[in-house]
């Protein structure tokens, strides 16, 4: 049983999603049980990925057993990076499903069961992205998970959700097919898909081959739209504020996160570090590009008024984190990368519970709407208020981890413009989250007298939000903390990873920084 | 300069073929204001890349690649020879005459059959993007990018 854990984890999802299918035709009441059972059994499978690939090294597995020398297999090799990863889009992806228990019902009655199935889809694509030791598998998983999440999005109530949902079609398949073509590439120059034999050639070729550099920046350009980075951001804060509520929170904390998750595996295991930072000279560049991600996606979240949009240009801005981490070309960089990654995923998902409450329980869109909070919702807003603790990065969270990590890889490498933008984004913010706090709990001034009373008495009625919806955000509240408090062992985790020869292509990681 | 010629352009026609129609539909996508046109240059796009792969796996001269029947028992053999410790050579000395299969006789399927499932993404995806434009048509009650963008605006400045 437990050598059939890779597949497992997919499959779970995929006959959980038939089964959604099947049962919804029968009883709609049916579809969310499934659902949930079906992430919680992939929940405790990760969870056993993650302690073999911790017990035993490297999972390599063979689909189907066509092993690599004879067939012309997908093999999904899981290490300690992707089992984190893994890990991280399962716990979300049942906390998500947990807080959608009726809304989904509410939103739209006769959807219930393509809803569950996308969502099951969408998860089962992302945890194949993840594990997956195959290039072109991984474009197939990226369209499932990317088609899905199209599809959800477009459910929105508001009609804006169709034309947002419409532009990301558009640039998600121009990304999806800029890494196509790249994989096309690879394998012309290699004569595989498999990530650690096309690793194996590029390092036996001799000299910087232009097919190979050519591959790559169509690879990474095509992922850069995936995860909005910078200035291919362009369909996400539509997209993910005008969908509806259960969507954006399993959305907005993953897509994201494994688009640089992929980049990161591109750079470690595909190309090798080696490749990337001494053949090709652009860690100068992406790290520039890092910079104004990150400045940009502060100064325009600052301007928004509505409390989603605000997120969305949060979220520009910490994908600048970790894509200029990653380029650091240093250990502490990768380290902090891969740990953000975990600890964003939590942030965000935080962030969107919290939304998607105070829109269904106060029809709050806008920030000033959040007047009173403090009183009206208790255990939402403390729940927010860890989230926006770590936002901004205040120490028992692992916000603030994160940002240690990145920091003191962007000091070690000499990338000042880089630390002091991640300065700035947190001081920004700050900004942010303390006027939320400030109108949220004295209130905003009252303008005009006169309509204030009318006000009180129809605000009066807002009270706390139901158990489904605050078990999730309390429970991320609380894994906020934790992932904060056990940083260093999971920090450990991730260095043994980098530095040992389970991660191929981690050399110049590994050579510098050393474990202080 | 005519040796250039050849070298970059003759001897890649296919690539250059390949690119061109890309940079049909990526400008289409981009510039046009018709969503449906948007979605035909997001296809003209998908198709580009496939007739990328699908012109790679291709070889001069080269057949289907099934196998014959007697050179799949023939590669058995040497197969089964060579794990049992005699090399093939010695095997093709020793009387039989030489039928082991040459890759160059057959184009490379692989490609080919990554495609096919490239095509099912690319339907897929149009699927849904021509499902997405008819709720916009619902919603909006036209498929102009400047007409749907200024019906928001018009939304936006009411509310």
């Amino acid at each position: 049983m437990a050598e059939q854990y890779p597949i497992l984890v997919l499959l779970v999802l995929l006959f959980g999603a038939l089964l959604v299918g099947l049962a919804g035709m029968a009883d709609r009441r049916i579809c969310f049980p499934v659902t949930v059972t079906a992430l919680a059994l992939a929940l405790a499978v990760s969870l056993g990925i993650l302690q073999r690939v911790i017990n035993e090294g490297v999972i390599r597995y063979f689909v189907a057993g066509w092993s690599r020398p004879v067939g012309i297999g997908i093999e999904l090799r899981i290490d300690t990076i992707n089992a984190l990863v893994l890990l991280t889009i399962t716990t979300v992806g049942l906390l998500a499903a947990v807080f959608s228990f009726r809304r989904v019902k509410e939103d739209k009655t006769e959807k219930t069961p393509l809803f569950y199935i996308l969502y099951l889809l969408l998860i089962m694509g992302l945890s194949g992205m993840v594990i997956t030791g195959d290039a072109f598998n991984l474009y197939v998983l990226l369209e499932v998970s990317s088609l899905t999440s199209y599809a959800l999005i477009a459910m929105g109530k508001s009609r804006r959700a169709a034309v947002a949902a419409f532009s990301y079609i558009i640039m998600g398949t121009i990304g999806a097919s800029f890494y196509l073509l790249g994989v096309g590439y690879l394998y012309l120059r290699t004569g595989t898909l498999n990530m650690v034999e096309i690793h194996q050639a590029i390092t036996g070729l001799e000299g910087v081959s232009s097919a190979i550099v050519v591959a790559f920046v169509m690879i990474i350009v095509g992922l850069m739209i995936k995860m909005a980075f910078f200035p291919l951001f362009g369909w996400l804060p539509n997209a993910y504020s005008y969908c509806p509520s259960s969507t954006s929170c399993v959305v907005a904390p993953l897509m994201t996160k494994v688009g640089v998750y992929v980049m990161v595996r591109m750079m470690l295991t595909v190309f090798g570090t080696e490749w990337v930072f001494e053949n090709l000279q652009y860690s100068q560049w992406m790290v520039g590009m890092a910079v104004i991600a990150i400045l940009a996606g502060s100064v325009m979240a600052l301007a928004q008024v509505e409390l989603k949009k605000m997120f969305c240009y949060i979220i520009v801005a910490e994908v600048g984190y970790m894509v200029g981490g990653a380029w650091l070309a240093n250990h502490w960089g990768m380290v902090g990368t891969v740990y953000h990654i975990m600890s964003d995923a939590f942030m965000t998902l935080c962030m969107f519970l919290a939304a998607g409450i105070f829109l269904k329980q106060a029809g709050v869109v806008r920030i000033d709407q959040l007047d009173g909070m403090f009183r009206k919702m208790p255990l939402t807003m403390a729940g927010f208020v860890v989230g926006a603790l770590a936002m901004i990065g205040i120490p028992p969270t692992c916000g603030f981890f994160s940002k240690l990590y990145l920091i003191r890889g962007g000091m070690e490498s000499g990338h000042w413009g880089y630390v002091v933008a991640l300065l700035i984004s947190s001081l920004v913010n700050a900004v942010l989250f303390f006027r939320i706090f400030e109108i949220a709990y004295f209130g905003k001034k009252p303008v005009e007298g006169h309509g204030h009373h009318a006000d009180h008495s129809e605000r009066s009625v807002i009270k706390e939000a139901r158990l489904s919806a605050l078990v999730p955000l309390l429970t991320t509240a609380v894994i906020i903390i934790l992932l904060g408090i056990f940083n260093q062992d999971l920090v450990d985790l991730i260095e043994r990873s980098l530095k040992g020869a389970e991660v191929i292509g981690s050399a110049v990681l590994s050579g510098e920084g050393g474990l202080g | 300069m005519g040796e250039i010629f050849k070298q970059y352009v003759i001897d890649h026609f296919n690539f250059w073929i390949a690119v061109i129609l890309m940079m049909i539909g990526l400008y289409a996508m981009i510039t046009k204001n018709n969503l449906i046109k948007k979605l035909i240059g997001m296809s003209i796009f998908q198709t580009a890349i496939i007739l990328f792969y699908v012109s790679a796996g291709v070889k001069d001269g080269a057949t289907i690649p099934i196998l014959e029947h007697h050179a799949v028992e023939v590669e058995q053999v040497e197969m089964l020879a060579a794990a049992a410790g005699h090399s093939p050579s010695e095997h093709a000395a020793s009387g039989h005459e030489s039928h082991a299969i040459n890759p160059d006789d057959y184009s490379n399927p692989l490609p080919h059959v990554l495609m096919l499932t490239a095509i099912v993404v690319g339907v897929a995806t149009l699927g849904v993007a021509l499902a997405v434009s008819q709720v916009i048509y619902k919603n909006y009650g036209t498929l102009e990018e400047s007409e749907i963008l200024a019906k928001i605006k018009a939304a936006e400045n009411d509310g």
